[in-house]
């Protein structure tokens, strides 16, 4: 008796002892990605924010507002950056949102199954495409075509990047709101079809609405990933080193490009500056990230409601 | 509240560990660095002196040469940097060099901090980076590349300055067809640009604002390739049926021009290191490099040869 006594103990005693091991893996796992934050936002800050600050800083003021970026006279402005960014990301979204929502609607509600399954490893395929066979694509057709058009005679230009973002953020908008839409309970739709509602009619009065925050987290991310895209972008951009955009065909430099075409070369207050310029994009991200943490909280209340 | 504290101490232990782990590995790559320097330099100095006096090249006297080099910097010269590395290594087995292209202005930086062997450069040293010492191996010409449509054949230096800065704006100005100009230049810091807008004299009035910036001397072409009414600098090495050069103040872009200083735009290509500190295999290799061997291949690459 005494004996399985104390094996009982030992084994129990090697049973927490395998618990602690495994909580400690675990834990070991999760700090890894918070130590690289932690790390990322420490590294990039501290070197970004260096050129304001001390003896012979440069303006943040000239830094956020300036209209012109040229390492050679000391002109560090990103502010037309910014514009174009901005400008290339909503443009994007414009076009890849109702095109990406109407995909998603036809995959989940209207498609029989073998166009789904043809629609469906195309998309697949579409998201792991890597971004320089995009740029690559970019360069050699679209840049050529709107060049055929353009009043300037040259592809690189705003449309150029807006037309290759679309197409990279599509897989995201289409994935995410396909399963928002396939989320929505099937009573929805049968007390839809009960009142007497068409097939139409309740695809955009009840089941779209009902996935309204599953596809609004959806375009959050297209914004993300349209913001933060560098490669494609900085191969038909143009990447002009001053002036706002003042029409779709005029150039852009997106706050990437900016930073992955100079690093390699920079050095001194020149690399500082591509700092910075990661600090300001960085910024941008964060708050794309924050809006989308309300909106799929927002969502669990909905759904806990129910 | 046993599980809490068992929690608190695991935590505190991984946050200990990790800290060890970092610093660790950061004391590691500094000593690494000091070590290299310190365990190769000390017997440099007379051994630095001999070969000089030498005529022949390396090929005799450093039989006995072992130990690894590294070399960062400009992009411009890591072809012909490679084939004199591979041929240098062959007649040195025990060597090892590295090189890897981080551009000219972090060349000469790691080379000022000890961070390399030998930094290369594709411009000439400024002001502040004038402590080190530099071995010229090549020149380089910068050719102004046209789409082969555009029947323009010659610009003065003038003109491409007029063009860069955004004075001339239309190729009709200039005796050609009614169409925009397409100015096409390289990123900042760019060795390239940087020995194009010196050369021109376009660092003092500045690159017009709507120009096109590219990366690399291989996508300068590629985009003034792909349009007919665009104009872009590139080394001469990236010359081809493509592209047309034109002349420039009536010179052609050559290298006998450019070596013989007639073709205005024209650079050197520079190995920098740092005298005191240079180790007897870095020493040998810039020995090696103005020797007709290695402008063999300075030659092979469109470089201009410096013997």
């Amino acid at each position: 008796m005494k004996h399985v006594g104390k094996n009982e103990m030992v084994a129990k005693q090697q049973k927490d002892y395998k618990e602690k091991v495994f909580h400690f893996i675990f834990l070991f796992s999760a700090l890894i990605s918070v130590l690289s934050v932690i790390a990322i936002i420490a590294f990039v800050f501290s070197k970004g924010l260096k050129p304001f600050f001390g003896e012979n800083s440069y303006s943040f003021l000239d830094f956020i507002t300036g209209l012109k970026w040229d390492p050679g006279t000391e002109s560090y402005g990103i502010f037309y950056m910014i514009v174009g960014s901005v400008l290339a990301t909503l443009g994007a979204i414009a076009l890849g949102v109702p095109i990406g929502l109407l995909t998603a609607v036809f995959i989940a509600e209207i498609a029989p199954k073998k166009i789904v399954a043809i629609i469906r490893p195309a998309i697949e395929l579409l998201a792991g495409i890597p971004s320089v066979i995009y740029g690559a694509f970019g360069l050699g057709v679209i840049v050529q075509l709107i060049k055929k058009v353009s009043p300037t005679g040259q592809g690189e230009s705003l449309l150029a990047v807006i037309c290759v973002l679309t197409i990279m953020i599509l897989p995201t908008i289409i994935t995410l709101s396909e399963s928002s839409l396939r989320a929505v309970p099937k009573s929805y739709r049968e007390a839809s079809y009960g009142l007497g509602a068409s097939k139409i009619q309740t695809i955009f009065k009840t089941v779209v609405p009902a996935a309204r925050s599953g596809i609004l987290s959806a375009t959050v991310l297209g914004i993300g990933r349209a913001m933060g895209e560098t490669m494609a972008v900085m191969m038909i951009a143009g990447n002009n080193i001053g002036g706002l955009p003042k029409s779709i065909w005029s150039k852009i430099r997106p706050l990437t490009s900016n930073i992955s075409m100079e690093m390699s070369y920079a050095s001194g207050r020149h690399q500082d500056m591509l700092f910075a310029t990661g600090v300001v994009l960085f910024l941008f991200i964060l708050v794309i990230n924050m809006v989308l943490i309300k909106i799929t909280s927002k969502m669990g209340n909905a759904n806990s409601k129910k | 509240m046993k599980k809490f504290f068992n929690m608190k101490k695991i935590i505190s232990f991984m946050l200990v560990f990790t800290m060890m782990f970092v610093l660790a590995a950061c004391g590691k790559k500094g000593d690494k660095v000091d070590e290299n320097k310190t365990g190769t330099e000390e017997p440099t100095p007379e051994v630095t002196e001999t070969p000089t006096t030498t005529e022949t090249p390396d090929k005799t006297d450093t039989t006995a040469l072992a130990g690894t080099v590294s070399i960062t910097g400009s992009t411009s010269v890591e072809k012909i940097l490679m084939d004199m590395i591979s041929d240098f290594t062959a007649y040195n087995p025990d060597v090892k060099i590295n090189y890897t292209g981080t551009g000219s202005s972090a060349g000469i930086t790691d080379a000022m901090n000890g961070a390399n062997d030998i930094g290369a450069s594709s411009r000439n040293l400024k002001e502040e980076e004038k402590g080190l010492e530099q071995v010229i191996f090549a020149y380089d010409g910068i050719a102004v590349v046209l789409h082969p449509s555009n029947k323009i054949a010659d610009l003065t230096i003038e003109q491409i300055l007029k063009i860069y800065s955004g004075e001339i704006t239309n190729w009709s100005e200039l005796g050609g067809k009614d169409a925009n100009i397409i100015v096409v230049s390289r990123e900042g810091a760019s060795g390239t640009r940087g020995a194009f807008e010196e050369l021109t004299g376009l660092g003092d009035v500045g690159l017009v604002e709507s120009a096109t910036v590219v990366e690399g001397n291989g996508n300068v072409q590629a985009t003034v390739a792909g349009n007919e009414n665009a104009i872009g600098y590139v080394s001469f090495s990236f010359i081809n049926e493509k592209v047309k050069a034109v002349t420039v103040d009536g010179i052609e872009a050559t290298p006998e021009n450019a070596k013989e200083g007639t073709y205005v735009l024209s650079r050197p290509f520079l190995l920098v290191y740092n005298k005191d500190t240079a180790s007897p295999e870095a020493s040998a290799f810039l020995e090696y490099v103005v020797s007709p061997d290695a402008q063999e291949f300075v030659e092979d690459h469109g470089g201009i040869r410096v013997d």
